[in-house]
């Protein structure tokens, strides 16, 4: 990072990549989004709620719902093996966690609702936009939310916290801190922290990243207004 | 006319703040009333309520119903409704009180593919939706062309006391059966009829969100504005 603050991709320290968010992009799903997170590109899918399989995995009580995060072997610059590795498997784990207090599966006992979520190219932060994508495809579905799910992640790059980690600085950087909330409640469904901070540092880490994915919240809005109101007039 | 009040909302959005009774698909958090879906939202007499632009169906008790037999169990059949559950149809509604799996056989009444008009007997959470053909016009559909819509444009598509149904009907002369579930079967001696129809109903559930569609339709079908529906224009 230079002395002026900018960092190696030319950002400011409270600067997010650019994102955007396409809705409604696959036909044979339920629901489905787009993001470009920076270079980072991330499908996701969401089928549901639907009938389980297999069976005994279905609750009497309430709808399930299942999460996968998936690299492409093209995603990364070294071919990664297309088998799900320890880090994706948590991180579908992790993902489901994030976005199951946002819905209201309890309508729909005996059913399951499927997140699939493809990593075209991962550049850093790809949780993150991974959770952005699913939960505009899930509010695409139609399925009943109390919220959106928003996520950014901020860190510590030669001592000073910055917003938004990209890949060389989650390499070379102290501290990674992925956080989504409910941005209309204000409640975190996600908080990992890789690195160490003082506690000064992680008060300040996890407000700008909820700062972050407040502003991801705005584009999510809008990409869901452009997909579903555009035509018409307010 | 009653005010009321209509928005653009996308699930987490509050909608109005105040002593008001929460119906379809929003929830109430302290006093503020919350949208769960993508749609928009209605304040109309004392009662906030979301009318969703996606979704899938849940049945709900004396639906009709156009359902796809998917198989067949000794007593019964299986329905694919569109929904996340299957539609049983037993197999006395059919045949009578006097129905026996050793003589009568199913597939003679209704064969796997068929579709039929049927209304929901019985749903609760606790058990699949029940369905009946025992009503008027209920059973199975011999001919017409099937058409798949989103559930939640249903309303739209049969309109203010069945307006935009009544016009699309006598504008094309097609015979119209609307399930709720949101497959919709044309049929219409006349061939040129039958594809204005099914235009006319692709037409409602691409536009469904946008005010004054049925004049829309009306003018898209060729219906001067201000006529009583005696006579048709083609």
């Amino acid at each position: 990072m230079s002395e002026d603050g900018i960092r190696c991709d030319g950002r400011r320290v409270d600067q997010l990549r650019n994102i955007s968010i396409k809705v409604g992009v696959l036909k044979n799903a339920d629901g489905s989004a787009y993001i470009e997170f920076g270079k980072n590109k991330i499908l996701a899918g969401v089928f549901g709620p639907r009938d389980v399989h297999p069976k005994h995995m279905a609750n009497q009580d309430t709808g399930i719902l299942r999460c996968r995060y998936h690299m492409s072997p093209f995603s990364v610059t070294e071919r990664k093996n297309p088998a799900p590795s320890r880090r994706e498997i948590e991180i579908s784990k992790v993902l489901k966690e994030a976005l199951q207090p946002a819905l209201i599966l309890k309508d729909f006992p005996r059913t399951v609702t499927d997140v699939f979520v493809e990593v075209l190219q991962a550049d850093g932060g790809s949780r993150c936009a991974a959770l952005d994508a699913a939960a505009v495809a899930l509010a695409d579905t139609g399925i009943p939310m109390r919220d959106l799910v928003s996520a950014c992640a901020a860190g510590k790059v030669a001592d000073r916290i910055v917003l938004d980690v990209n890949n060389e600085e989650d390499q070379e950087g102290q501290a990674d801190m992925p956080v989504a909330i409910m941005p209309n409640s204000g409640k975190v469904t996600l908080m990992q922290l890789d690195g160490i901070l003082t506690s000064e540092e992680y008060k300040t880490c996890l407000q700008t990243a909820i700062g972050g994915c407040r502003q991801v919240y705005e584009v999510q809005r809008r990409a869901l207004i452009e997909r579903y109101f555009e035509s018409g007039v307010q | 006319m009653m005010d009321i009040k209509r928005r653009y909302v996308i699930p987490g959005d509050v909608i109005v703040t105040g002593p008001l009774r929460p119906e379809q698909n929003v929830y109430q958090e302290g006093d503020r009333i919350i949208s769960t879906c993508v749609g928009i939202s209605e304040i109309f007499e004392n009662a906030v309520r979301v009318i969703p632009l996606t979704g899938v169906y849940v049945p709900k008790t004396n639906d009709l119903v156009i359902g796809k037999v998917v198989g067949t169990s000794p007593l019964s059949w299986e329905f694919d409704i569109n929904s996340c559950f299957i539609g049983f149809l037993p197999a006395q509604d059919v045949f009578g009180r006097d129905y026996s799996p050793t003589k009568d056989e199913l597939k003679q009444r209704l064969n796997i593919g068929d579709l039929v008009a049927a209304r929901v007997a019985n749903f609760d959470r606790s058990r699949d939706p029940l369905l009946t053909v025992q009503d008027r016009d209920l059973g199975k559909i011999d001919s017409g062309e099937l058409i798949e819509i989103a559930p939640s444009k249903v309303p739209r598509l049969i309109g203010k006391r069945g307006s935009m149904i009544q016009s699309i009907e006598m504008a094309t002369k097609a015979i119209i059966t609307i399930g709720q579930n949101g497959w919709i079967v044309v049929s219409c001696e006349d061939p040129e009829g039958l594809l204005k129809a099914i235009e006319a109903v692709k037409m409602v559930d691409a536009l469904a969100h946008t005010p004054n569609l049925t004049e829309r339709v009306k003018s898209m079908l060729g219906i001067p504005e201000d006529e009583n529906n005696d006579t048709i224009n083609e």
